[in-house]
């Protein structure tokens, strides 16, 4: 099985530095897309590889790319922008290459610099992500002496910058047109779409906006073909994943596997749920999927099987509910963390999610009243895709109307008995 | 583009560029919003005005969007009456409402509350939300603004207003959620000279009128008549609302053409000065209060007894006002009360702008302006709401490249976004730094002649038969202006420097000569400025000279006018002075009788602002005591010096019909500004009270309980009452806003004929100014290199939006914010002098502090115009300065 993305990651857990990167074929993409390939081309091959955003949403890659304003008369500068604000609850998979394989986040990002025909490109962590920051700035300074990063890469006359941007910390600047705004000093409320990034973007201009595992794939398909990372997958969408599991599992982690792996499989690699626990349910792809409970343990994890299935693979990364834990007091501990990070610029959102929250708080305290479960149920419709202006609030919904729909028993219950009966 | 949409149904035609919300609310449906301002655009925050978008006719289904947010592209179908978008807006409105505190009954905005308004429209009207509210602390905002947090719906107008459209800095949008404040990083007054528009533009009531607070009266218990602004030369619409024979507030009365939706600070709240103690309001005889006959019968006597009396006229009297003077006086006799200067300017103005070949615009015009030179204004203090335009045409060039990129011109974000802080070019040339140059492409400081030279040289620059001198920064801006698509030259009397003037003029003409739709603009120094020197009037020296037996002078300060010591020598020469005014100045404290005169909320009348657009003010309330027009008490005054026929003069709108047979032209401008007092709609007045005006009955009944009749108005189609015509009169009778269900401000769009367009049945004013054609010539560049002179100063003026102008220093909180009489100096300049300095101007000694003006060049001292200190003088001149003990 071909692990093209940790292939290369040390066991010292030490990031791979620019020698060991370019022994092991670093830089080789980048070689061959600057030397021979147009960046029609390139973008080309992307499409053809099926490889779609791995920061949840699921956008195929060549087609954003395809989308940026091309040709002599397009507006410029143009930009990439990395998206490592990793801040998705349950959500640790991006961290693992910014730590330990910069190198090849970075040469995806020059590919994807190269195939927009962009400036400069802009890498968004997380602020808490201190070590990766080290870690990227240590390669990107590598990358730049070795004359990978600059004025005229490889004498091939593409002149690129690559920034670190390290955020203040707040969840909304992960949502794309929220994180443009934060990195330009703004309020990180979310933009109205049209227009989209890719017309304009940060500083207004033509950007694209991918996520950090997204772009790390990007050098593998360049330097194999994108025949080869459509092998590599299960399932219609191309290439490897980094799959990972939190909650009361033997072994929390992470893998990457042939995208299309099975959650039963996945969960297998974690060992299982730890003695004496049973799992009630899981969210498939971070904090805000909808739950899933053990009759899907066989369902695929790519980005129409879990649709199918009635969640969402996300991030792919799933958070396990064992059989000892209050699915009451989870949920309102996502809620909160929604509900806290709401921007505030939209009406449903801000009010909905605190009252939610609060609502949630009430159950789960022994305070909750006939009727709420209703009043809950109301703003999960309240805040459904469409009727929020970007999809903080309807990823908020998501576990909630899923924990009312599975586990309705247990609301029920908290409300009638007056308490959380896994309470002490 | 015009395109076919279909609201619940059925089939409109509708401007294409417009958004869903724009075209919904224009057909007369009432859809609730929040977030979104027809002058500021869509942003999609509130969600308030939600429908249902259905694919195509086939579509059953549909799926919520925000009107707002959705173009009106051809075959677009939305349902308003769709059940899930119905309940979805009234989810809204409860979820806006959970941390609202519901305080309606003691808040000032209750009455004339969008909020209030849009949850009647939803039907909202239960509880769910069981929690505790968000509670906030409020700020103390300064004197004209109030701030009370916890009403706060965050559909984040105030911000986009203050900071996106006005240019403010210190009012932000903190914090996150549902607890998202709106304020200043600390307490303290509110920076912006446009802050009291967050009155208006505020759904709710975070920000209300702190000076309607100290004497506050519900909208539905005001009575408003249309009226004109008085604190500068635009013009701007307002709606004063009277209670009790107190002015309670002003209100933005929206003219398309003119102020749009937004006043300026001066604007809004100048009207303090109508309740001012500095009021003349009983008549005075040698020193004693007597009625007004009295004195008017003791004045006839004198002036019967004289040889002949001057008149003195005044920018700030109505055009009907100085008429009567006129025609009592005779034309030979009637004075210009303005400066010999500052008549001659605007007097060269007015030719200008008749002469061609550009055109005056109006402020509208000048925020379509895509390229500016400003020549000598400190627009921001001499005109303050024209720089509010000008914010908006500064954004016009990088608009259009934004546009390129296919968004929509309401998309108002994603136009910021993609015009970063892109400017459009804007040249400001002035002696001293001002506000307007945070967005210029380049400034120019230097003295008035060397405006005036940069001027000629642009115009050069534009067309070598211009006259003037090739010079770097004239071929930047010339360049600029003539890659323009609609040009723009601002200048006007502030330097009272005719050379400046005529650079402007030069400019303008060769930017047409390039084939350029230039357009000219000139400020105005005051409301009627235009009018009196439309007119026609001899010069304030002649009269001085003249040494006349008696002097009636209307309505002016004179002390502002000319150097003290000339004016008394006048005054005392003359052995009748009798004054007419509506505060009590120096002039009126010396005159045998002193007449008061009703100011523009107590009389009507007529005004001619700096595009040459006449407009209409009409009585807001029946003053008590002894105040009345200045017409009626000079027609009085007539009929006692026995000259019988000025009784013909009943109504305005006779003295109107004597103007016209006078004036023909801007007789008829006047005439037309608005209908006649005969006018009836449905054989009904105007009123003047809203319908739901309370406690008629008993507001005298302390007095005598029964209720005394409603004051005629022999002068206008309105009514002194709640009784009249009940649907929407003609546009320059329209006393406020007001239609079922909005009683906000925000009902303005029912009476537009498009969103943020003309008002149904045409903005008010007339304009009596449009260029003849091509026909003149260059002037001459007289100007020459400003020298500075060893041991002097050339002292200029330098203006300030609360404190230049007479009147509103009367108002407190206004008289607040201005600063103190200071002299203004290079840092150079400064060190030798010190801190404190003695001006030694006109034959009079003045020590003032001095204030350190970097930009100000050297040579040059700032003399801060219009104030008591600084009244009167002759600008610029030479004068010397020393260090004060």
């Amino acid at each position: 099985m071909e692990t093209p993305l940790t292939a290369r990651m040390r066991k010292d857990g030490e990031p791979v530095g620019l020698e060991e990167y370019e022994r092991a074929g670093g830089y080789r993409a980048l070689r061959k897309a600057l030397r021979g390939m147009m960046p029609a081309e390139v973008i080309a091959e992307v499409k053809d590889s099926a490889l779609r955003g791995r920061g949840g949403a699921g956008f195929g890659t060549g087609l954003k790319w395809s989308l940026v304003p091309a040709g002599p008369d397009a507006p410029r500068p143009k930009y990439i922008v990395a998206n490592g604000d990793e801040m998705e609850p349950g959500t640790f998979k991006d961290r693992l290459i910014l730590e330990h394989d910069p190198h090849e986040f970075i040469e995806g990002i020059l590919l994807a610099g190269y195939a927009i025909e962009g400036a400069a490109g802009y890498i968004f962590l997380r602020g808490e992500y201190t070590v990766a920051g080290e870690r990227v700035r240590k390669a990107l300074a590598e990358a730049r002496a070795a004359g990978y990063i600059g004025r005229n890469i490889l004498g091939s006359g593409f002149d690129f910058e690559v920034h670190v941007h390290m955020s203040a910390g707040r969840y909304m600047c992960g949502e794309e047109t929220g994180l443009l705004n934060a990195l330009e000093g703004r309020r990180a409320n979310p933009r109205a779409k049209p227009p989209f990034p890719v017309v304009s973007g940060v500083w207004g201009k033509p950007t694209v906006i991918n996520n950090v595992e997204t772009l790390a794939c990007v050098p593998h398909i360049i330097a194999n073909g994108a025949a080869w990372f459509k092998g590599l997958s299960k399932s219609a969408d191309g290439g490897t994943k980094l799959y990972g599991v939190s909650g009361k599992v033997k072994r929390p982690g992470l893998w990457e596997l042939p995208m299309g792996t099975t959650v039963r499989e996945i969960l297998d690699l974690a060992g299982g749920m730890r003695d004496g626990l049973k799992l009630r349910g899981f969210l498939p792809g971070g904090a805000s999927t909808d739950f899933l409970t053990g009759e899907h343990l066989d369902v695929k994890m790519d980005f129409t099987e879990v649709q199918k299935a009635g969640s969402r693979m996300g991030t792919g990364t799933m958070i396990v509910l064992d059989d000892r834990t209050c699915p009451v007091g989870m949920t309102w501990n996502l809620e909160h963390f929604f509900a806290q990070e709401s921007c505030g610029w939209c009406t449903p959102c801000w009010s909905g999610l605190g009252w939610a929250e609060r609502l949630l708080a009430a159950i789960e305290g022994g305070r909750g009243e006939p009727g709420d479960l209703e009043k809950l149920a109301g703003i999960t419709k309240f805040v459904a895709p469409g009727n929020t202006f970007c999809a903080l609030a309807p990823g908020a919904a998501e576990p909630l109307q899923s924990a009312l729909k599975y586990f309705r028993e247990d609301f029920e219950r908290h409300i009638r008995e007056k308490r959380c009966p896994w309470g002490a | 583009m015009m395109a076919t949409v279909y609201i619940d149904g059925r089939a409109y035609e509708a401007d294409s560029s417009r958004n869903m919300l724009d075209v919904a609310l224009n057909l007369g449906f009432d859809l609730p919003y929040f977030c979104w301002h027809p002058a500021m655009g869509s942003v999609g925050a509130c969600r308030q005005c939600a429908v249902k978008q259905f694919r195509d006719e086939s579509d059953k289904r549909g799926r919520l969007v925000m009107a707002c947010m959705t173009p009106a592209a051809p075959n677009t179908r939305i349902s308003i009456s769709d059940e899930d978008a119905r309940l979805f807006r009234k989810s809204i409105i409860e979820g806006l409402m959970m941390s609202h505190p519901h305080d309606c009954p003691v808040c000032d905005e209750g009455g004339e509350c969008h909020l209030q308004d849009m949850t009647v429209m939803t039907g909202h009207d239960y509880r769910r939300y069981l929690f505790q509210k968000r509670t906030f602390r409020n700020q103390y905002l300064g004197p004209l603004v109030n701030h009370e947090m916890n009403r706060c719906i965050q559909c984040y107008r105030c911000v986009r207003f203050y900071r996106d459209y006005a240019g403010g800095r210190d009012l932000n949008a903190f914090a996150l959620r549902n607890i998202v404040f709106f304020g200043r990083h600390e307490d303290g007054v509110l920076e912006n000279e446009f802050s009291g528009n967050l009155v208006e533009v505020c759904p709710t009531g975070v920000f209300t009128d702190a000076t309607l607070k100290q004497h506050y009266t519900r909208k539905w218990d005001l009575q408003f008549a249309p009226s004109v602004c008085v604190h500068c030369g635009l013009g701007c619409n307002t709606s004063p609302g009277e209670r009790y024979g107190m002015l309670r507030r002003i209100v933005n009365r929206y003219n398309g053409s003119v102020n749009g939706y937004f006043l300026c600070d001066r604007g809004r709240y100048g009207y303090e000065f109508v309740n001012s103690g500095k009021r003349l309001r009983r008549a005075v005889w040698e020193k004693g209060h007597v009625s007004r006959e009295h004195a008017i019968a003791h004045a006839g006597e004198l002036l019967a007894a004289s040889g002949g009396a001057i008149g003195i006229g005044s920018p700030r009297a109505s055009l009907e006002a100085n008429f009567a003077l006129r025609t009592l006086v005779g034309p030979d006799r009637f004075h210009a009360g303005m400066a010999d200067g500052e008549l001659r300017l605007v007097r060269l103005m007015i030719e200008i702008l008749r002469g061609g070949p550009a055109r005056t615009p109006s402020l509208r015009d000048i925020e379509e302006c895509d390229a500016v030179l400003v020549l000598g204004e400190d627009v921001m203090n001499a005109a303050p709401r024209m720089a509010l335009s000008l914010w908006q045409s500064s954004r016009q060039r990088p608009l259009e490249a934004a546009r390129k990129l296919g968004i929509d011109s309401w998309n108002d974000a994603a136009l910021r976004e993609a015009v970063q802080n892109d400017r459009g070019p804007l040249f400001v040339a002035t002696p001293a730094a001002t506000r307007l140059d945070e967005l210029a492409t380049a400034v120019f400081r230097g003295a008035p002649d060397d405006i005036a030279r940069l001027g000629f040289d642009v115009a050069h620059a534009l067309d070598s038969a211009a006259p003037g001198e090739a010079g770097e920064l004239a071929g930047r801006i010339a360049a600029a202006l003539g890659s323009a698509n609609r040009p723009l030259v601002v200048s006007g009397p502030s330097l009272e420097s005719e050379a400046v003037i005529r650079a402007a003029a030069n400019v303008a003409r060769a930017l047409v000569r390039a084939g350029k739709p230039a357009a000219l603009s000139f400020t105005a120094p005051e409301a009627n400025s235009m009018g009196l020197a439309m007119m026609g009037a001899r010069p304030l020296s002649e009269a001085f000279r003249g040494r006349p037996d008696a002097v009636i002078v209307l309505e002016n300060d004179l002390y502002r006018r000319a150097p003290e010591a000339e004016v008394n020598a006048f005054l005392d020469s003359a052995r009748t002075l009798i004054a007419l005014d509506s505060i009590e100045t120096p002039v009126t404290a010396k005159a045998a009788a002193a007449i008061p005169a009703a100011t523009f909320a107590e009389g009507g009348g007529s005004f001619v602002n700096n595009e040459g657009r006449v407009q209409r003010f009409f009585q807001v309330f029946a003053p008590q005591e002894d105040i009345v027009e200045s017409w009626r008490s000079l027609r009085d005054l007539m009929i006692a010096t026995g000259r019988a026929e000025a009784a013909a003069w009943r109504s305005l709108d006779d003295v109107i019909a004597s103007f016209e047979a006078e004036f023909p032209e801007l007789g008829r401008a006047v005439r037309e500004a608005a209908p006649p007092a005969s006018f009836r709609m449905a054989g009904m007045k105007e009123p003047r009270q809203p319908p739901r005006y309370t406690g008629r009955t008993a507001m005298r009944a302390n007095i005598n309980v029964s209720e005394p009749k409603p004051p005629e108005d022999p002068d206008a189609p309105l009514n002194f009452s709640m009784e009249g015509y009940p649907k929407q009169p003609p546009p320059p009778i329209t006393p406020y806003f007001w239609a079922p269900g909005w009683n906000s401000i925000q009902s303005l769009n029912k009476f537009q004929e498009e969103i943020a367009g003309p008002l149904r049945g045409g903005d008010p004013g007339v304009r009596t100014i449009e260029p003849a054609g091509d026909h003149g010539a260059y002037f001459e560049a007289e100007a020459r290199a400003f020298q500075p002179r060893p041991g002097e100063w050339l002292a200029v003026p330098l203006y300030h939006i609360f404190g230049s102008e007479e009147l509103s220093r009367l108002a407190p909180a206004l008289a607040s914010l201005s600063p103190a009489a200071y002299l203004a100096l290079n840092p150079e300049d400064a060190r030798a002098i010190g801190d404190r300095a003695e001006l030694a101007l006109d034959g009079a000694r003045r020590v003032l502090p001095v204030r350190i003006a970097p930009e100000l060049p050297r040579g040059l001292v700032g003399v801060p115009a219009g104030f008591p200190e600084t009244a009167g003088l002759a600008l610029p001149a030479w004068c010397r300065i020393g260090r004060a003990a």
